[in-house]
């Protein structure tokens, strides 16, 4: 028989890395339903009977955030056997105060009270064995990062589960909300008086989720108990209850935690390194540097500002590209060697260009999420929101949203999934909906095109600068009206954890980032395959079989739906056409046109989406305005499949994933719209 | 006087909070309750929010949310 034993605590207590020594690499990541909360479970590296899940980091089980709400519900309706609660020793009173909230559900608990070896760098001690005792369940002394205790926490928790040993509730609350508090439970009757006790606590705490629970016979007696509970409370039993908690958490440390004598205003290593990183004349630098190197290190083909010199991503890209190019050659070679019809060959050649697709995007998942889980786990993450909060909350949205739309002009699909270190549900939701507005590498060849083609008397680097504008404004308009309707009732604050500055362990980087890969891999891998075959499909055949691309269905589709394009100044087959090809990428929307165009060489096409030649053939459709609405819409509507992909990898669902496409293909057509109508107005 | 009013370096004692909801339950949660010390470490680099050091670890919150927590010096 099988055990689930739960991982909670606070976020930056070193869960993860618990976690991540436990099971080793047997992990499996996933969403929790319909939020971005990240779904992690393993099984014990030395017991494959013992289950773990690994719980959202969280500071309370109170019902306002995502996180909150996916954890109390974990421990509260799936009921895991066990629950372990890592406590960070360094702050121990704000990490307690969530033991007390989990010890309130009275599941079989163990507390692992970890960074010990920091807690004695600093010469406190702490009485793990005294504490024990006062809170009636074991604490086991840990090192997650050295996995010193594990073995000993382990045993504890897979005995307290077989035991199933409930932890009695500590005796927290004064004798008159204690008594307020019980008559609830009792008012809410039958069923299980355990869980009647916990949403006791909760309706006393003016929980909106728990009070819906009541069912409508015993609601009228409830709300009048609850009213009576906050009047113990001298009219506030919300504050009143934590204020208990951490009253009797005060208690608990008094006893068992002996500060050394260095002090507790003495200077860690982590004060002074953070005295530099967020000086007030430092920090910027600092941060604007970090921030180039973050993204030179994953897109840049002249890194460090040497011509040609490509960056590890961009190198590593180059590897795999190459690589993945000679290997379907020699497919595909193989395949016409055996005889194979024309239609079987072209089904080969863009199975094998959809995986491929899937491949070129790795490098830079790989090491743009080396680097950042880099950041995570040093606790700079947390200061990037402290530096860059000022400039976001303007437009409703985190510091932190800063590196996703930053890494957007390198390329969406690692954009999107840094996504993740957001705080808030929402906050990961809008930012996934406007990220791909930050123009990415592969929109630039269109726009060369027709700077090159359209705009030769114009300043070009002015036209193309603009767009990259628009698309930062636009986001940032789309932020603001995102918040304003569709999120409207969520509101945000700023109350964070700046955590201790730590060293990362090697080997919690490279669990990230290998799972960021493989996610990337299996989760949208399949989108970005499926989608990629179906354009070959329609652009290669009719109905009576093979063809070339303008007699195509695509064709035909492209015929069909010019009319809606119509009002944006690019009605044409072709063009509607080029929109459904640069979904497979951008830059294809170029090849699509060298082809459809004037069936240009390849040569051609290459030194168009470089800019250095024009494609006079496009004028027969395009004039400046159309032109400038067509990049404008090729620039907000639904990005590549590949940013498809990682969008339903990180939202969890096709249903916020569509949602944000919808949005992105409405906002793209507003825009080109406006731009078409007072376009055509001036010029 | 509140938090917001103090400046780097100072301490003060939290005497109450003036928010409701979601937003003092977390000042709540996160440790800030009535009784406990608090200091404020720095302000960030363009000017808000600003960093407080309260039962032992550093947390960071706006100005905004500093104004609805009362202290005393």
């Amino acid at each position: 028989m099988s055990i689930t034993i739960a991982l909670a605590g606070n976020p930056n207590c070193g869960k993860t890395t618990l976690f991540n020594e436990i099971t080793g690499s047997r992990q499996h990541v996933g969403n929790w339903p319909g939020v971005t909360v990240e779904k992690k479970d393993g099984v014990y590296k030395k017991n494959k009977d013992v289950v773990i899940m690994d719980l959202p980091g969280t500071y309370s089980l109170s019902p306002y955030s995502a996180e909150e709400i996916v954890a109390r519900d974990y421990i509260v309706k799936e009921k895991p056997d066990a629950v372990i609660n890592i406590v960070d020793g360094t702050s121990i009173e704000r990490n307690l105060y969530l033991t007390m909230q989990i010890m309130e559900t009275r599941i079989p608990m163990v507390v692992a009270m970890n960074m010990m070896d920091e807690v004695e760098g600093r010469g406190d001690q702490i009485d793990c064995g005294g504490l024990s005792k006062l809170l009636g369940v074991p604490v086991i002394p840990i090192v997650a990062r050295t996995g010193k205790g594990l073995k000993e926490l382990m045993e504890a928790a897979v005995s307290a589960a077989n035991r199933r040993q409930r932890p009695e509730r500590p005796e927290i609350f004064d004798n008159q909300l204690a008594d307020a508090i019980s008559a609830i439970a009792d008012a809410l009757g039958g069923g299980d008086s355990e869980e009647n006790n916990w949403k006791a606590i909760k309706l006393a705490e003016n929980d909106e989720i728990i009070a819906k629970t009541v069912p409508s016979d015993k609601k009228g007696a409830v709300d009048e108990l609850v009213k009576a509970a906050n009047k113990a409370a001298d009219g506030d039993a919300e504050a009143k209850i934590a204020d208990s908690r951490y009253q009797y958490i005060a208690k608990l440390v008094k006893e068992c935690v002996k500060r050394g004598s260095k002090g507790n205003n003495q200077e860690t290593k982590s004060d002074k390194l953070d005295k530099i990183l967020t000086n007030r004349i430092l920090a910027l630098p600092i941060f604007a540097g970090i921030m180039y190197l973050l993204f030179a290190c994953t897109f840049s083909e002249n890194f460090l500002f040497i011509p040609e010199l490509p960056s590890p991503g961009v190198w590593l890209a180059g590897i795999v590209e190459e690589a993945w190019g000679f290997v379907a050659e020699g497919v595909v070679g193989a395949v016409e060697g055996l005889g194979a019809s024309e239609w079987a060959v072209g089904l080969v050649a863009s199975c094998l260009d959809g995986v491929g697709a899937v491949f070129g995007f790795l490098p830079l998942v790989l090491v743009l999420f080396l680097l950042m889980s880099f950041l995570e786990d040093s606790g700079y993450m947390a200061r990037v929101a402290f530096v860059m909060d000022r400039i976001f909350r303007h437009f409703g949205l985190s510091g932190r949203s800063f590196i996703p739309m930053l890494m957007g002009f390198g390329c969406s699909v690692p954009a999107l999934m840094a996504s993740r270190t957001l705080e808030s549900d929402k906050d990961r939701k809008i930012t996934m909906m406007i990220t791909p507005f930050m123009s990415c590498g592969a929109k630039l060849p269109i726009y060369a095109m027709f700077a090159a083609t359209l705009f030769v008397d114009s300043n070009q680097t002015m036209v193309v600068f603009s767009i990259y504008m628009l698309g930062i404004i636009v986001a940032i308009l789309g932020a603001l009206i995102l918040n304003k309707f569709a999120f409207k009732s969520e509101t945000s604050n700023f109350i964070m954890e700046l955590p201790q500055y730590r060293v990362p362990t090697v080997k919690s980087v490279l669990i990230h980032a290998w799972e960021k890969v493989k996610g990337f891999a299996v989760k949208a891998g399949t989108v970005i395959f499926a989608s990629t075959v179906l354009i070959w499909f329609l652009s290669s055949f009719n109905f009576s079989g093979l063809c070339d691309m303008e007699e195509s269905l695509l064709a035909s589709i492209g015929n069909g739906i010019k009319w809606i394009f119509a009002p944006l100044g690019f009605g044409d087959w072709r063009a509607s056409v080029g929109v459904v090809t640069g979904w497979i990428a951008k830059e294809n929307i170029v090849a699509t046109f060298g082809q459809l165009f004037g069936n240009v060489s390849e040569e051609t096409v290459e030194a168009v989406m470089a800019g250095e030649e024009a494609l006079p053939a496009i004028t027969e459709v395009f004039n400046q305005v159309s032109a400038y609405s067509y990049m404008a819409f090729n620039l907000l509507c639904m990005p590549c499949f590949a940013a498809v992909g990682a969008m339903k990898r990180e939202y969890g669902s096709w249903k916020w994933t569509l949602r944000a496409v919808g949005f992105q293909m409405l906002t793209a057509y507003v825009v080109a719209l406006l731009i078409n109508v007072v376009g055509n107005m001036i010029f | 006087m509140t938090l917001r009013d103090l400046k780097p370096g100072q301490q003060g004692k939290v005497t109450s909070i003036s928010t409701t909801g979601a937003m003092k339950r977390r000042i709540m949660d996160m440790g800030v309750t009535p009784g406990v010390e608090i200091r404020v470490v720095k302000v960030a680099p363009l000017g808000d929010p600003v960093e407080v050091n309260v039962r032992g670890y550093e947390l960071s919150l706006r100005k905004d949310e500093a104004a609805q927590i009362q202290v005393q010096m």
